[in-house]
């Protein structure tokens, strides 16, 4: 009965009909956001999935017509075939030690620039904390001639000197980023450092750099990134195969083994394959990190 | 000033002073082995009046900003608006939107020149699947630059991504809910809370794939080496083919600098307008 009584009630059924249509809407909403998401995340991905898929092919399956997207069998020799074939090992071995080393020097020198610039008190700071941001403008293009030649006087091409030296002197980026998160830090800290005694130095070491893990986090992964990726550097530097880094590398092997794509895409993977642990350990510095490059910029 | 020492010496030596000195080879005729030879400005001179590359590859850069800048932007955006909505697994929508930007680009060009052929690729497969018979892409000098901007494209998607994705959260749910209250559609939502809210991150976004596109090196180098028939000679490969690979110190810093003075020309622009659209607080 009084089902009855609420089906005839104009503007209860009004009511129950906008619920069901909102829902059905609601629903329509998800499905085509997920279609959406997956159609554009299946584009972005193809290109990975067929570097996996190729890496595991024989040769003589790379160029098959349509392409073959499950290989049977799978094909594990190729990873041993470009250890042997180039000198993998030893570019894995350069590109990390290069890479290491911009990060630490990186983060010290870039540390000490940005401490001086957040709390130091010299005449003409901020004029030149602006000098050194507009370096940022300047393309690369314009400075590499003039370093590359400085670098020629040192008698230092074809080594791995130019690669990171330059990483020990800074830069503005880095200064940036760490200045903005030393700006963040109670002024108090230093001041009750001060009264008990501390330095500059003390207070740089033992406070500011511990209390700014995060941010010398973020910074370290992207200069590790900028240099594991690099390719501009070591292709001005770098002639001799088993001094170059993986970029390079992989680049020159293309070169010189122009039909063995099994072998390259298996050399590409694993060149690519500790970018991906790392993301996978610290997504969220990455991203904190390219915000904070943006946001405040 | 201890702390700032070695920041003072990367500045003389390798940022503001090799600005200096890449100024002073601009006026030399040098390869850099035997003595230079000092010429004014005719380095400058040649490059406007006779030199038939440098003004193809200031046409290609062009052609690669204008195509690239504004589809990557839109592109990112809307990948940014769809990882915002509160569903699950965006996490790994992120991570799958954000992969191509943190990888090596030699790793990844290597595969595309793979995706790209014209009788074996994927791309030419998938497009004959929906019955378009594909292009020669990278060995085609009509498809050659546009193979290069949807590589571009797809490599930088995920970082502007992340920076849409920041600014869209900075904007307070309030606005939105007040605007529903009112009945508001979702593009009207869209067109007047969210693009001008969002202006601040959109400007940064512009600015900084501006400089990226007028630099593009990496992408040309490794897919096509400036060809077919210079279609892909982008001004930095060639300033790196006159540095590196011809020995021109003088010319090639001389393009540099006009490159250089592109780049500030532009961004000095786009802060003039940012008045007319950019909506600060």
């Amino acid at each position: 009965m009084a089902e009855v009584v609420v089906s005839r009630d104009p503007e209860a059924v009004l009511v129950r009909r906008r619920t069901a249509w909102t829902i059905v809407a609601q629903l329509l909403k998800v499905v085509s956001s997920y279609l959406v998401l997956t159609l554009l995340g299946a584009l972005m991905a193809i290109p990975f999935i067929w570097m996996i898929v190729s890496s595991f092919k024989h040769e003589g399956d790379i160029f098959t017509y349509p392409p073959v997207w499950f290989p049977d069998p799978l094909i594990w020799t190729n990873f041993r075939d470009v250890v042997n074939s180039m000198p993998f090992i030893l570019m894995s071995w350069n590109t990390l030690y290069v890479a290491i080393l911009n990060v630490i020097g990186g983060i010290i020198v870039c540390g000490m620039a940005a401490f001086a610039f957040a709390r130091m008190q010299f005449p003409g700071r901020d004029a030149l904390f602006i000098v050194l941001l507009a370096s940022m403008m300047v393309p690369a293009q314009v400075t590499m001639i003039p370093v590359f030649l400085v670098m020629q006087k040192l008698n230092w091409l074809d080594t791995h000197f130019p690669l990171w030296v330059p990483g020990f002197t800074g830069g503005a980026f880095g200064t940036f980023l760490l200045r903005q998160f030393f700006l963040t830090l109670p002024s108090e800290l230093d001041d009750a450092a001060r009264i008990d005694g501390a330095g500059s130095w003390t207070i740089f070491w033992r406070i500011f750099l511990p209390l700014s893990k995060p941010a010398l986090a973020t910074l370290a992964i992207f200069i590790f990134l900028y240099r594991w990726n690099d390719l501009l550097h070591p292709i001005i530097y770098l002639n001799t195969p088993e001094k170059m880094t993986l970029p390079v590398g992989l680049a020159y092997f293309r070169g010189q083994y122009r039909t063995e794509w099994a072998l390259l895409m298996a050399g590409a993977m694993m060149s690519v394959i500790p970018v991906l642990v790392l993301y996978a350990s610290f997504q969220r510095y990455f991203v904190r990190g390219v915000v904070l490059s943006g946001i405040k910029g | 000033m201890p702390f700032l020492f070695p920041t003072l010496v990367g500045m003389v030596v390798f940022t503001h002073g090799a600005v200096f000195a890449a100024f002073f080879i601009s006026l030399t005729r040098w390869d850099a082995l035997t003595p230079w030879e000092w010429i004014g400005i005719n380095n400058y001179r040649d490059m406007f009046l006779e030199d038939k590359l440098f003004a193809r590859s200031m046409v290609q850069t062009g052609y690669y900003t204008l195509a690239s800048v504004p589809l990557g932007m839109v592109a990112s955006l809307l990948a940014a608006a769809l990882v915002n909505q509160k569903l699950k697994f965006m996490t790994f929508y992120r991570t799958v939107f954000f992969l191509p930007g943190i990888t090596s680009i030699v790793a990844v060009a290597m595969v595309w020149l793979w995706l790209y052929n014209p009788d074996f690729g994927v791309i030419n497969w998938l497009l004959e699947i929906v019955g378009i018979s594909g292009p020669a892409w990278l060995g085609s000098t009509k498809w050659a630059m546009p193979a290069v901007i949807i590589f571009g494209i797809w490599r930088g998607l995920g970082y502007n991504m992340v920076i849409f994705l920041a600014g869209l959260q900075g904007i307070p749910d309030v606005y939105y809910e007040a605007a529903e209250v009112d009945g508001a559609s979702r593009f009207r939502r869209f067109w007047h809370i969210t693009l001008p809210l969002l202006s601040p991150t959109t400007f940064f976004v512009l600015i900084i794939s501006l400089i990226g596109s007028f630099q593009v090196f990496e992408q040309t180098y490794v897919l096509t080496q400036g060809g077919p028939a210079y279609a892909t000679m982008t001004i930095a490969y060639y300033i790196f083919l006159q540095a590196f690979q011809w020995f021109h110190m003088g010319i090639a810093s001389a393009l540099s600098f006009v490159l250089f003075l592109a780049v500030m020309v532009v961004t000095v622009i786009q802060f003039g307008l940012q008045r007319r659209w950019v909506h600060y607080g």
